[in-house]
């Protein structure tokens, strides 16, 4: 296990080197100065030279990449600041800290992400579980039906009119806003409870179909029919003999999904007009804003890696078969 | 039939061979010490070859134009290696390959290209061998295709009387496999495979996927293209009994390596590896009044090929073996005793006769156990 | 031989010492494509200590009957008609909470492939010792030393290591001796192995069918013993029960089928396997045709579309009346039984060697 780790942590770092060295010289292969965005209309020659002069800009661009990396790890000196570790570089846009915007915006997207989570797990699993183990009758099309509706519900469209309904039209609910959970849980929950139903919905469909599916795949299996045949109830062979086998597929799809909604859920953001790493990303694209995007490029890509060094150790967890090495 | 009349008749065909030979005497495919070895990729930090999985260690044989070989062993000896080795689906790791006078082990695509209509290969799976897309007709034309062979009438016609000759109805010439069921599959692999009337067909159990009456269809229809067409076959299977109906000389694998090998009478009435041994006793008789002969039970299973025991690698499962064993890896040749052609890898073979039923050998502790307390209770 | 002395169409009231009846089992599951009738009005009786082979090729009943003698079918899809009893006890009627009590503990299952009827999440020893916990009571400590003496009595080395490991790690002999171990944990009266060695080697099938046969004298237990390899009903059953679309078409002792038998289904099986010491100049005697489907299976009798001897049979009775299976001994065909004896010693025998 440790080995695995060690390994994949190798890796991992590798990988993100990758990332960060192709989006560094794909900016630079963009033929636009990055210091005119932070000059402004009433550029001079010698205001974008000072610019170039703070952001480091006047130094060849794979010297720029090294100061960018070993900023990460030990701190830089900008013209507009001390930088400390972990250091991502200065927005062109407002001369903040890349580190600290991404470090305020994060809590929104970790809110979004496991509140959401936790609901369409419990509702997800456990109708898929409900569904197959009832299957063909009522509950089981019921829970099928609705799924199938409420999975193909985007989340663009069926946002704003939930939010119209509830917010708007009834204003039973506020219209969805971040307050961070130390200052004021009952706000921080009811503030996001819009976007976390919607979110749970279309996530709940998805994981009631998969639970579904693979339960009823597993309880074709032999060991399953075994287990009957030694006089175990038909519940204990479905909780304990095929409830196992379903987990590999359900894990590998949450540790994705998991990854995504933590890189950004950016349409669920920019719908619900909150402002987190997912919109962090789309403005920095849209600023052009390099050390931004950058900083979001990162920390999304260490995420999706985690989650799936994550997934991959649980399957050696859950499946005795799967040697980590 | 009693044994002494069996005997004599399967003697008659088994001595029909050498004399062909002398027709004939180069062989159509001479295999040298090929081994195939997998290798297990692990290790830390880096990933690295770590170790090998030893499938096919050091196997030579012939096989003469027209004959049945025989290939059998249990599961994980390399018998289906060894057929796909012959057939360059895989590279071998060492050894040649002689077809013809003509090294193939290492030739590359355009120096294979014209062996390959040669020697055909019919697989297990009749489920999965057959592109299910293709119609029955392109599947058994594929071959003629790729070869740019237009054999005279058409390639249509042909395939219509391929059809004919493996017992399936030329009409069913545009239908697609999933409309056969499992036997009539195979016939259509037979008959992909005869299409360029090859010189070797390479068989890897060809009817152990099939029902019972089944099997005799498709073992009789090989059977009648082996003979009507005069083609050479490594027959590979499990099944002791239909090995010995097909083919006229019989191979043993074990762990990678051809323990024993001899024409069919003398392999299956005179076995000298105690392995070969063993493995006849196993086969369960559907004759209840067959002459009884000893029970020999083996302990435990097969061990792994990627650390297979020094010298012979029988030697700890043998009732027989001795100190020499362990070092000494036993070379497969002709004991004495033996019949002309009949080679065998032992130290310590057993006698070249087994017409008096011996005795009872029982290494399975299990059974020896639960035998012993039978027995005293009695 | 095991009695098999009640009459085919009037079930009778069980006694003598029958442990297992089957009386005129009909099961029909259906399908998109309409019903198929799996098992066609099936009888037989199994006594204590013996065994039953049930030989058949695939599709011809014999995995679908034992299946429902446990209950393990899908209730909702399948129809089931006819009696299953043991020790008079009716199961077809049970409940499910009835036949969980009876599964594992007077019946128990050995399936073929024991890779994937062990699942592969849980150590051999927990999956031993679960329907021992169920059945017994027992503690967690006593099923587990239950295990580990059931493991060392079918022959695993180092039992007391071996019962913490997970399948994968067994080899296929090893694996399917843990299987029996599993089948056996709570002294079964009734074994049924299907397959059992089907996807063994040889040399690992001839110590798996000792020991089988070992244990059953130890157990006492009646075995049904289903295969297509008439070689391992030869070695290990008392009684034999011919299987073909859905219906036996044949019973007797293993002698008199082996050796007299008397359906033209028998005989084809029979001319299809080429034995050890069989004449290898002789082509084999295969049945022509596939396996009828058990949608729309052939009226009469359904060996018809597939047999050489119809003719023999006056006024097509093959294809228009089903021939019925005699009390006891017997075949369910309509050659006559000079005809049949004639066809075999004349036609068969020679060539089977």
């Amino acid at each position: 296990m440790l080995r695995f780790l060690i390994r994949r942590t190798l890796g991992a770092a590798l990988i993100l080197l990758l990332i960060s060295a192709f989006t560094y010289f794909m900016y630079f292969a963009i033929p636009q100065d990055p210091a005119m965005l932070a000059c402004g209309k009433n550029c001079t020659p010698d205001a974008l030279a000072l610019i170039h002069k703070n952001l480091g800009l006047d130094k060849p661009v794979p010297v720029q990449y090294w100061d960018y990396l070993s900023g990460i790890f030990v701190g830089r000196d900008f013209g507009v600041g001390h930088c400390s570790a972990p250091c991502f570089g200065v927005s062109f846009r407002n001369n903040q800290m890349v580190w600290d915007t991404m470090m305020d915006r994060l809590p929104l997207t970790v809110s979004l992400t496991f509140g959401s989570l936790i609901v369409f797990l419990f509702a997800g699993l456990g109708a898929g579980l409900l569904a197959a183990r009832f299957r063909g009758t009522w509950l089981d099309k019921t829970f099928s039906g609705a799924s199938l509706v409420t999975s193909s519900f985007q989340i663009y469209f069926i946002g704003p009119v939930v939010m119209g309904l509830l917010v708007f039209s009834t204003g039973w609910l506020d219209k969805p806003k971040y307050v961070p959970i130390s200052e004021d849980p009952w706000g921080w929950f009811m503030g996001l409870l819009i976007p976390w139903i919607i979110m749970a919905t279309i996530f709940t469909a998805n994981y009631t179909r998969m639970a579904r599916s693979s339960m009823i795949e597993q309880l074709q299996e032999e060991h399953v029919r075994a287990a009957k045949a030694k006089g175990m109830s038909s519940r204990y062979a479905f909780f304990r003999y095929a409830w196992r086998g379903s987990l590999i597929p359900i894990i590998t799809i949450l540790g994705m999904d998991i990854g995504g909604l933590l890189s950004g859920g950016m349409v669920t953001e920019l719908t619900f007009g909150l402002a987190g790493i997912g919109r962090l990303a789309r403005d920095s694209v849209v600023g052009k804003d390099l050390p931004v995007l950058m900083g979001v490029m990162i920390l999304s890509a260490a995420f999706i890696i985690v989650c799936n060094i994550v997934v991959d150790a649980l399957y050696a967890v859950v499946d005795p078969r799967v040697r980590l090495s | 039939m009693t044994m002494s009349e069996n005997n004599q008749t399967t003697t008659a065909v088994a001595e029909a061979i050498p004399q062909q030979r002398d027709a004939d005497s180069a062989p159509l495919l001479q295999v040298k010490d090929l081994k195939k070895h997998f290798p297990i990729k692990g290790g830390f930090p880096i990933r690295r070859t770590i170790g090998a999985v030893k499938a096919v260690d050091g196997v030579s044989f012939d096989v003469f134009r027209g004959e049945a070989l025989g290939l059998v062993g249990e599961s994980g000896c390399g018998k289906s290696t060894t057929g796909r080795l012959l057939t360059r689906l895989y590279e071998p790791t060492h050894g040649t390959i002689t077809y013809n006078g003509q090294d193939i082990s290492t030739a590359n695509r355009k120096q294979l290209a014209p062996i390959r209509s040669e020697i055909q290969m019919i697989f297990q799976d009749p489920y999965a061998s057959l592109n299910p897309r293709q119609t029955v007709g392109s599947i058994i034309a594929g071959p003629m295709e790729i070869n740019g062979i237009n054999p005279p009438g058409g390639r249509e016609a042909r395939v219509r009387e391929l059809l004919e000759i493996v017992g399936l109805n030329p009409e069913h010439y545009n239908r697609f496999p999933h409309e056969f069921s499992g036997g009539q599959r195979q016939r259509i692999g037979v008959a992909r495979a005869v299409a360029l009337e090859p010189k070797l067909i390479v068989a890897d159990e060809p009817v152990s996927a099939l029902d019972v009456s089944i099997q005799a269809q498709v073992v009789n229809l090989l059977q009648k293209v082996q003979r009507e067409m005069g083609i050479a076959f490594v027959f590979i299977a499990h099944d002791l009994a239909i090995v010995r109906h097909f083919s006229q000389r019989v191979a043993v694998m074990y762990l990678g390596k051809i323990v024993e090998i001899a024409d069919r009478d003398s392999l299956y009435n005179r076995p000298r590896h105690p392995y070969t041994h063993a493995l006849m006793s196993a086969v369960p008789n559907a004759d209840i009044d067959a002459v009884k002969k000893e029970r020999i039970r083996l302990e435990g299973d097969v061990p792994s090929p990627i650390s297979p025991p020094s010298g012979c690698r029988f030697r700890t499962r043998c009732w027989k073996a001795q100190d020499k064993c362990a070092t000494e890896e036993p070379p497969l040749v002709q004991i004495s005793g033996s019949r002309e052609g009949h080679l065998t890898a032992c130290h310590f073979p057993e006698e070249p006769t087994t017409a008096d039923r011996g005795e009872d050998i029982v290494l399975d502790p299990a059974l020896a156990a639960l035998e012993d307390e039978s027995g005293a209770n009695a | 031989m095991t009695t098999l002395t009640k009459t085919e169409d009037a079930p009778a009231p069980t006694g003598g010492d029958a442990f297992l009846s089957v009386r005129d089992l009909k099961v029909q599951f259906s399908t998109e494509d309409g019903i198929v009738k799996a098992v066609d009005g099936l009888s037989f009786d199994i006594e204590r200590g013996k065994t039953l082979g049930i030989v058949g090729e695939s599709g011809s009943g014999k995995s679908v009957t034992n299946l429902t003698v446990l209950g393990l079918h899908n209730r909702k899809s399948t129809h089931v008609e006819g009696e299953i009893l043991l020790e008079g006890k009716e199961l077809i009627t049970a409940t499910e909470p009835e036949l969980e009590k009876l599964r594992g503990n007077k019946m128990a299952m050995i399936f073929q492939d024991s890779l994937t009827a062990l699942s592969p999440y849980y150590t051999v020893g927990r999956q031993i010792s679960e329907p021992f916990r169920k059945h017994t009571g027992a503690s967690k400590k006593e099923a587990r030393d239950r295990a580990i003496q059931m493991l060392e009595k079918v022959g695993i080395p180092h039992p007391k290591q071996r019962v913490d490991d997970y399948p994968h790690q067994f080899s296929g002999g090893m694996r399917q001796r843990a299987m029996i171990a599993m089948s056996l944990v709570c002294n079964p009266d009734l074994l049924i192995a299907d397959e059992p060695t089907t996807a063994l080697d040889v040399t690992v099938q001839a110590q798996i069918l000792d020991l089988l046969k070992d244990l059953q004298q130890e157990f006492g237990s009646a075995i049904i013993m289903i295969t297509h390899d008439l070689g391992v009903v030869a070695n290990m059953a008392d009684d034999l029960l011919v299987m073909y679309a859905g219906r036996a078409v044949e019973r007797g002792s293993v002698r008199e089928v082996l050796k007299s038998p008397e359906h033209p289904y028998t005989w084809g099986l029979l001319g299809s396997m080429p034995r050890l010491n069989s004449d290898v100049d002789e082509p084999l005697l295969p049945i022509p045709g596939s396996p009828p489907s058990l949608l729309n299976p052939p009226s009469g009798c359904p060996f018809h579309p597939r047999c050489a001897f119809t003719d023999k049979v006056e006024g097509g009775k093959c294809k228009g009346d089903r021939p019925t299976l005699p009390v006891g001994r017997g075949s369910a065909c309509h050659l006559t039984a000079d005809q049949k004896q004639q066809v075999f010693i004349e036609t068969i025998q020679p060539r089977l060697g």
